[in-house]
């Protein structure tokens, strides 16, 4: 662990700076290796991701995430992977979800693990901004505020601010973190598993959430349309491109916040593209283990995510629900 | 006309000290309400507060648990406090204070959240305990404690510090 700290720490320096590659595309990087017309998710698991104490084996999080990012994009070696992912030349934002707070929060393990591999692929330490709401949030993630642009910069919207503009598709209208806006060429969501009291389930298009200005306003009918809606919004549509959700630890029941009866551990990242289609897959997880611990469906307790199927239909057309359209890839 | 004035100054000092012992009842009653519920360090053996305490009304809310915030609005949550701790320089805990309207809405919460899994514990008017959170009511109050991991000594330490938080409620 310490040598993968170092070697960040390296990195976020300058001392690790590789070739810089531009590529442009996820479509064309996984294009061939999906099903025709299929929304490919890959669902990596290690059974053995957590010691016997409890604890996150960091060396296992980035054998996981490179299994997960080779079979979804068809190229075995990680850097490789990473550079038909994203474009190097460009700032790469990753969005963590730390409002659980320490106990259920974007694993620091998986962020690490991601900075390192964007930056063997050729992204500049300053070119990746890891982000989410504010200070708080960030911290929950263990990770320390940073805005010094020759290291991995780290901060939230309470730094950036966020557009006098609002940006408005059908319920939602809301200012957006110019974090979003103004910085990022591209975003890959790093949400973590959670039930949600009003949504059902928050996992990838939720994690929107946390950056437009009043999320409030925009949980009415258990976040249906909410949630659809916001993620139609041409900027978060187009920039938020990849998913790799954390799965890691998960709550199955009581969230969004941190209920420590109700944790437990899938060991697992689900990665793709097609937002909805993950979203989907996760959803299923839950109601899996809710089932297992004879818990009550989500539908049986009147909080389903109606929003997953609202964002498949074909006004809002943001990816499928629909199995059968959905290639699911279990490693 | 003597006699008017005297009449005049009774009815003044009167009023007067009406009115400052009405300021003081009000006084005294906005100190009750408003009362620190956090044990300050050591108050309660090895906890130490690790933060400053944060305080949200409920039109707030939701900075601080999003969408989790809807339930506690439904009961009549009127502010929420919350602070860290930790026990013995290692085990680490929230504690979060739902100041709500009526003792109603906090036993709404708390049977919320209640499952098969509840043991139950002596803490406030009821509360219970998972090994690794405590949730309880007194009055209006709705407390949590929650720590991050699970420890064999966590359920007796958490019990200990939802203690010192009822005495000040």
């Amino acid at each position: 662990m310490n040598n993968r700290r170092d070697f960040l720490k390296g990195a976020a320096t300058g001392a690790v700076l590789l070739g810089s590659q531009s590529k442009l595309g996820l479509a064309a990087a996984v294009a061939g290796h999906a099903d025709a017309g299929k929304s490919k998710v890959v669902v990596a698991k290690d059974a053995a991701l957590h010691n016997a104490g409890g604890q996150l084996d960091d060396k296992r999080v980035i054998e996981l995430l490179d299994r997960a990012i080779a079979s979804y994009t068809g190229h075995n070696h990680p850097v490789e992977s990473w550079k038909h992912l994203v474009p190097t030349d460009k700032v790469i934002g990753l969005k963590v979800n730390g409002l659980g707070g320490k106990g259920i929060s974007t694993h620091l393990a998986l962020v690490l693990a991601v900075c390192e591999r964007l930056q063997q692929a050729g992204v500049k330490p300053g070119n990746i901004i890891v982000w989410d709401r504010n200070a708080r949030d960030i911290e929950a993630c263990g990770l320390t505020i940073n805005t010094d642009p020759s290291k991995i910069r780290v901060f939230g919207s309470d730094v950036s601010g966020y557009e006098d503009q609002k940006a408005t598709w059908g319920t939602a209208s809301i200012k957006l973190s110019k974090i979003l806006t103004r910085e990022c060429a591209m975003v890959i969501g790093l949400p973590i598993l959670k039930d949600h009291s009003g949504a059902g389930v928050t996992f990838a298009m939720k994690n929107m959430y946390g950056v437009v200005d009043r999320p409030q306003d925009l949980h009415d009918g258990g976040c249906n349309p909410g949630v659809a809606d916001l993620n139609c919004i041409p900027t978060v549509r187009e920039k938020v491109r990849f998913t790799i959700g954390d799965a890691m630890s998960s709550v199955y029941n009581g969230g969004p916040g941190f209920r420590p009866e109700h944790l437990w551990q899938p060991n697992t990242l689900i990665v793709g593209e097609d937002r909805v289609a993950v979203d989907h897959t996760a959803w299923q997880m839950i109601e899996k283990k809710r089932a297992e611990v004879g818990m009550a469906s989500l539908e049986d307790s009147k909080r389903p995510p109606r929003y997953i199927a609202t964002a498949a239909d074909a006004a809002h057309n943001l990816g499928t629900n629909d199995p059968s359209r959905i290639h699911l890839m279990e490693v | 006309m003597k006699h008017r004035l005297k009449n005049c100054f009774t009815a003044v000092v009167t009023v007067s000290v009406v009115s400052l012992l009405a300021f003081g009842l009000a006084v005294t009653g906005c100190k009750k309400k408003s009362a620190n519920p956090f044990p300050d360090s050591n108050a309660i053996a090895s906890w130490e507060k690790t933060s400053e305490t944060r305080t949200f009304a409920a039109k707030d809310l939701w900075q601080y648990i999003d969408g989790d915030a809807e339930q506690y609005i439904s009961a009549g949550v009127v502010s929420t406090s919350t602070s860290d701790y930790k026990y013995q320089g290692q085990l680490e805990a929230v504690v979060d204070v739902y100041t709500m309207s009526d003792a109603a809405g906090a036993g709404k919460i708390l049977d919320a959240g209640k499952t098969r899994e509840a043991a139950v514990v002596q803490v406030g008017d009821a509360g219970i305990s998972y090994g690794q959170s405590i949730v309880f009511r007194k009055g209006a109050s709705l407390v949590r404690i929650v720590a991050y991991e699970s420890t064999p000594g966590a359920p007796q330490a958490l019990l200990a510090l939802a203690h010192g938080v009822e005495a000040r409620l």
